[in-house]
């Protein structure tokens, strides 16, 4: 069972002349969103990507471009409050589903 | 010694190295361990569930065993220790604040700079002589493993998103099988979660079991059972957003949490409609309340899933929240219209 949800994906891009196929991006992905395809990582199935960033931070090529980020709504709702970046923070947050 | 502090049952000796005397931890999990679980699972001391970060040692390690790399998150330690039954490794726990590992690394605690200065102060190099580290592939999400590689010398390996996985990870020379690597999100992934969420809108219900009775006691001006109308449906939307949506996620139309949970809160709302005969006034109070309720308890649970990006979830709370305050809002104003003797 996989599941699709708003937006995602969108912000994932691959710069094909940097990539150098090693794979790592494929290593890291929870959701399958890429593949090696001639030599080069390629999205294939962008509307799983959660958008996580592990394969922007670890690609060495430097050639992944993914704006990251909680999707958590309750993070969401804590930065609006408190003008802050989405956050559920590290600071004996006891309340909130998130993480 | 001397600190006070007590040795945990778990640790059950200690090996020697040139780093110093390390501890090594048991893999067999206790009723305590399992107590210490459902505790969490219920949102109690959820915050304070920790291991000392560091280096530890399960069977008897040496220089040239596996080093796994933690959270020191109690629940998620315990998870991995439980699944290196019969296996000679070392564990470096990380300092993650008591976050399991893939929240921890998407705020950067189980992160590049963190593990970069926990192999530098257990003094990793003079405990094994190889240069592997096993991470949870999750920890991805905040570990550059070039990075690290460049730093320490130590190559990252990512191994299995569970650690159930691991057994079979290392009994295949560290391959990784493609479902590895894919996190799921089955009906018992999210039966786990329930429990936290129910417990987490308990405070809400409090709240509003006093509002309503208090409101109930203004209206009636006097003290008897009829003070709890509107506690029960109430009770009803928040459960149908906490447990009820997470449960049957799949199963229910659209994308967005928020429009899932209003969903299944309308459909139990005109069920309460029908069955109770409500009155025109009280169904639109109803109608006002309920949806929007479930919905907003629907959408927090955005935050426990696996699959939904911040893009999305910024977008569906900007919409969804100002249009639950609406209605909630509304449903504050028609019943003080009725309060009031107005409808």
């Amino acid at each position: 069972m996989r599941y699709a949800y708003l937006k995602n994906g969108e912000s994932l891009v691959i710069d094909g002349n940097k990539c150098t196929g090693c794979g790592i991006c494929i290593d890291v992905c929870p959701h399958s969103v890429l593949e090696i395809t001639e030599g080069k990582a390629m999205i294939i199935d962008k509307n799983y990507c959660m958008e996580c960033g592990a394969c922007r931070l670890n690609c060495p090529a430097d050639a992944i471009a993914v704006n990251s980020g909680v999707g958590c709504a309750y993070a969401v709702l804590n930065g609006i409050i408190s003008g802050k970046n989405a956050s559920c923070g590290c600071d004996g947050d006891t309340s909130g589903g998130c993480c | 010694m001397g600190c006070g502090c007590k040795t945990p049952e778990w640790i059950t000796g200690s090996r020697f190295t040139k780093a110093g005397l390390i501890p090594v931890v048991s893999t067999e999990l206790t009723g305590k361990d399992k107590r210490g679980e459902i505790m969490v699972r219920l949102g109690i001391k959820r915050m304070h569930y920790t291991v000392a970060p560091g280096i530890y040692a399960v069977g008897t390690p040496g220089e040239n065993s596996d080093v796994f790399v933690t959270a020191n998150y109690k629940l998620t330690f315990d998870m991995l220790r439980g699944e290196l039954h019969g296996l000679s490794a070392w564990i470096l726990v990380l300092d993650t604040c008591g976050i399991n590992v893939w929240c921890a690394a998407g705020k950067g605690t189980f992160g590049t700079g963190e593990l970069i200065a926990r192999i530098a102060k257990v003094r990793l190099k003079e405990i094994v002589s190889h240069n592997r580290l096993i991470l949870p592939q999750l920890g991805a999400v905040g570990v550059s493993a070039h990075t690290v590689t460049r730093e320490t010398g130590f190559k990252v390996l990512y191994g299995p998103v569970r650690a159930s996985d691991i057994p079979a990870y290392i009994a295949d020379n560290y391959q990784k099988a493609p479902q590895m690597r894919e996190v799921t999100f089955s009906f018992s992934d999210r039966l786990e979660l329930t429990p936290l969420e129910i417990v987490i809108s308990l405070k809400y219900c409090l709240i509003a079991v006093v509002l309503i009775v208090v409101a109930n006691l203004l209206r009636y001006q006097r003290f008897d059972l009829s003070l709890f109308n509107g506690v029960l449906p109430f009770i009803g939307a928040v459960l149908t957003g906490a447990f009820l949506v997470p449960l049957l996620l799949p199963l229910i139309p659209f994308r967005a949490f928020s429009l899932k949970g209003f969903a299944l809160g309308l459909a139990g709302t005109i069920a309460l409609i029908v069955l109770s005969r409500a009155g025109l006034a009280d169904s639109i109070i109803y109608l006002c309340f309920l949806p929007a309720i479930s919905s907003f308890f629907a959408m927090n649970f955005t935050g426990s899933s696996t699959f939904t990006s911040m893009a999305g979830v910024k977008l569906e709370v900007g919409i969804a929240t100002p249009l639950i305050i609406i209605s909630v809002a509304g449903g504050v104003v028609m019943e003080l219209l009725k309060t009031l003797r107005v409808i």
